[in-house]
């Protein structure tokens, strides 16, 4: 095993050092890129998804008003918007579009088609799912005042503003056909991207062929691709034997390790924090955890250091963080994390005072069921490493692993039946304005399960929003941070890990935080 | 004849009503519902109205004997309705699969019936036997070893020693039989594998019992040489539970390789159910219930017809 794990970190290097190669290589065109997901979506309308499942296969039919930055996350660079000003007041976006786009029916794009689909994500006409719908609630009004030029007024500032425009959920679709039907995006794919639809037959696969009009002159590269439905161990066969070069969402160290072993030198492995964290909730509407003093405890058990370095081996978690990713320039750095409660690093002192809590409460030695996802990475090995912590307090915890339909229901505000729950918390980015809305009282999140709320944290959600000055926006989310580790309704555990073992003809793709990123396949090439 | 089969037919109503009636509401039983694995399955903050918007839309808050009423009255003119996770036709998205589910059952009943006649039959005409025994031990093997743990061996071989992995899409046998064939030879070894052993002992065992019969015996006292006594009086009349067993067997597969089927990566019947069941898209996972059924009950019928072809004591009027 260490074998493989030395050859993985070489590989890992070797990819590290290569990454500032992948913009000097001169790109090839040709070839078909055939790669693996691990789910399906449900229909084709980006508008009303939320999974990798739907991004890895169909984004690259798409174009959005901004992205990120396919080689420097988090910087967000223009895809449709050729520029962009921001008002002084901040109240007022404006973006000058690339002219001559093309969408796939060969109609051109203008200013009038990124009105009606950002009409579409903040005002959903009837029948339409428009999942992010609130975080545009802030847009007044939108503006065309020429085909080129759109323009967005707030109603007040928000920070995230620009980053929402670079959201990959946001595909800009026809005017023409939304007005005709304004769910046609849901069985129908037609964007500006690099791709058009090729075919999709349900449970096997989905294809793209290349735009051949596509707005970005030279690309892409590809001929096209072919996203091909497989899972677990099949997927990592197909991957270990180049069927397939690549899976964009995450393998395990131990996937990582038995593909790299089988394609020896043609692996390439590129590693990555990810902006996903596994939480504990707890359900507060039950017994004991309804008082703080049994949150806290079970907080203060839990020795995440080491549990990194564990479970890392393992899992496709690795990093300790607070409530944002650490790395982030707005996370709290580690001496700041040093001095946080379930942080700190002398676990003989947590655990005494942990048990100390657990006596004032009455709860010492107490039992109950630590409800788990039946995902195997990262919820099972996250799951025991965390019952173990709280054994080692002297409490008695049951594994209960279920179905992600009965995981969900059973988390469900109206039928709340868990009495702690290894949950998740994902998106596109690291803004705060949505990695923070787990905190947020019921009322506010659907991403709260568990009964309680803060005024002050919801007080201090909506301050550091508004707030543009980055000092003190930071010192607002480390106030929010020590008030949500204070109320322990939720506590994060480890933040995961992203681990992307590709064959080394697959080039100009660079691995981000997110699995929802730089996923629109315009600067792969195919070294063949 | 055809007065029996469609006697038969009519018979396959209330059979069919009471299994639709008890895969609609033991699914129902179930907490959680599609909506809720589609929107919160990934951890966005969708508002509640959304929810309760598109549950709305697909007929989840109505009472459960409307829903029910709906679904029957879909049937009843050959519409199954749609997915609940993806919206297409069920009809659409079972057809799809369909193909691929019975060739993986053909291909494995074909694989079955050749290795398990003739060792069946040289297990029991050679009982006891070193030939006996050794054929017992490959059945019972065949018995004890999983299909899926057969298949998983057969692809980490595949890729250990050949560096090859069967293709991960499915091609149609008339379109190119090599890619066909290529892919689903490989679950249809696996299953026919444990299909075999099961066969195997029947025919050995029956064929035991049949060798021993009156009109057996009088057959040899007669001076008829004992490879037509064996093939046209003893394993004539062996092949009936064989064939049962055969029938059983084959429905199974349409519907129940679930493992099997994720093993190889196989857009079926099968995995269709793992996927449902995930989705808790419950139209289609009574849709497929109900299919499985149809499957049973037409091959159930199959076989009954066979036994009058294969025994003229039974006719059917």
């Amino acid at each position: 095993m260490k074998l493989w794990t030395a050859i993985a970190a070489a590989a890992t290097i070797a990819a590290v050092a290569a990454a500032p190669a992948l913009g000097a290589d001169t790109p090839k065109r040709g070839g078909t890129l055939v790669f693996a997901v691990s789910a399906e979506p449900p229909n084709y309308d980006c508008h009303a998804n939320d999974s990798f499942a739907f991004i890895h296969p169909v984004r690259p039919a798409y174009s959005t008003l901004l992205k990120f930055d396919p080689f420097g996350y988090p910087k967000i660079v223009g895809d449709l918007a050729q520029s962009w000003t921001v008002s002084k007041d901040g109240l007022s976006y404006s973006f000058k579009l690339q002219k001559g786009v093309k969408f796939h029916d060969g109609s051109t794009l203008s200013s009038e088609d990124i009105r009606a689909s950002y009409d579409r994500i903040r005002n959903p006409p009837p029948g339409v799912k428009s999942l992010r719908k609130a975080v545009y609630e802030d847009i007044a009004s939108i503006e065309t005042p020429d085909a080129n030029t759109v323009v967005f007024n707030l109603k007040k500032k928000n920070i995230s503003m620009l980053a929402n425009f670079a959201s990959p959920w946001n595909c800009i679709y026809s005017a023409a056909k939304i007005k005709a039907d304004p769910r046609w995006p849901e069985r129908n794919i037609m964007g500006t991207g690099a791709f058009t639809f090729g075919e999709h037959v349900a449970g096997s696969h989905f294809t793209g062929k290349r735009f051949d009009q596509y707005f970005e002159k030279g690309k892409p590269y590809l001929d096209g691709y072919k996203a091909v439905f497989l899972s677990g161990a099949p997927m990592v066969n197909a991957l270990s034997s180049g069927q397939v070069l690549v899976e964009f969402r995450g393998q395990s160290p131990a996937d990582r390790d038995r593909i790299v072993k089988a394609l020896g030198d043609k692996a390439v492995v590129q590693e990555s924090p990810w902006v996903c964290s596994l939480v504990v909730s707890f359900n507060t509407r039950k017994k004991p955890f309804d008082d703080v003093r049994v949150r806290r405890a079970l907080n203060l058990a839990i020795d995440r250091w080491s549990g990194s370095q564990a479970l890392g081996k393992i899992a496709l978690v690795r990093e300790v963080g607070g409530l944002l990713r650490p790395g982030y320039d707005l996370a709290a750095s580690e001496k700041e994390l040093d001095q946080s409660p379930g942080f700190r690093r002398d676990m003989d002192h947590n655990r005494a005072e942990a048990r100390k809590l657990l006596a004032e409460a009455s709860q010492s030695g107490m039992s109950f069921t630590l409800l788990n996802r039946n995902v195997k990475m990262p919820y099972e090995p996250v799951g025991v490493f965390l019952i173990d912590q709280w054994r080692q307090i002297g409490l008695n915890v049951k594994h209960e692993q279920l179905e992600t339909r009965l995981y969900l229901a059973a988390q469900q505000k109206d039928s709340a039946t868990f009495d702690a729950s290894l949950d998740f918390n994902c998106d596109y980015n690291d803004e705060p304005n949505l990695q923070l809305v787990k905190y947020l009282s019921p009322s506010r999140s659907s991403l709260n399960y568990t009964g309680l709320g803060d005024a002050k944290l919801d007080e201090l959600y909506d301050k550091q929003s508004g707030e543009f000055d980055k000092k003190k926006r930071y010192a607002l989310i480390r106030e929010f941070e020590k008030q949500a580790m204070d109320d322990a309704f939720t506590v994060p555990t480890i933040w995961w890990h992203r681990i992307i073992v590709h064959d080394k003809r697959l080039k100009g793709w660079k691995i981000t935080p997110s699995h929802y990123l730089n996923q629109d396949l315009v600067n792969v090439w195919l070294d063949q | 004849m055809f007065r029996y089969i469609g006697q038969r037919l009519l018979l396959t109503v209330p059979t069919l009503l009471g299994v639709a009636l008890l895969a609609f509401f033991m699914l129902r039983l179930m907490p959680g519902d599609v909506v809720e694995v589609m929107f919160m399955g990934q951890g966005s903050n969708v508002p509640a109205d959304i929810i309760q918007q598109e549950k709305a839309r697909l007929g989840l808050d109505q009472p459960i004997t409307v829903q029910f009423g709906r679904w029957m009255a879909g049937i009843l003119q050959g519409d199954f309705g749609v997915s609940m996770w993806t919206g297409r036709p069920i009809s659409y998205e079972i057809g799809i699969r369909l193909e691929l589910s019975i060739e993986v059952a053909i291909l494995s009943t074909m694989l079955a019936l050749l290795i398990a006649l003739p060792l069946g039959t040289l297990s029991a005409l050679f009982k006891d036997t070193w030939i006996d025994q050794t054929i017992r031990v490959v059945s019972i093997a065949g018995l004890a070893v999983p299909s899926f743990w057969l298949g998983m061996i057969i692809i980490l071989s595949l890729l250990s020693f050949f560096h090859w992995n069967p293709p991960l899409t499915f091609t149609p046998i008339y379109q190119d039989w090599k890619a066909n064939l290529s892919q689903l030879i490989w679950p249809a070894l696996a299953v026919g594998y444990r299909y075999s052993a099961v066969v195997t002992r029947m025919m050995r065992s029956t064929l035991i019992e049949v060798l021993q019969e009156d009109y057996v015996r009088t057959a040899r006292a007669k001076g008829v040489p004992e490879r037509l006594v064996v093939v046209r009086h003893a394993m004539k009349n062996a092949m009936l539970p064989v064939i049962t067993v055969t029938g059983l067997e084959f429905a199974f597969l349409v519907g129940g390789l679930v493992v099997t089927e994720q093993v190889f990566n196989l857009n079926g019947i099968g995995k269709l159910f793992v996927d449902s069941v995930a989705r808790a898209d419950n139209t289609m996972l009574q849709s497929l219930v109900l299919l499985v059924s149809v499957f049973y009950i037409l091959v159930n019928l199959a076989v009954d017809l066979l036994y009058g072809l294969l025994d003229p004591r039974i006719r059917y009027r």
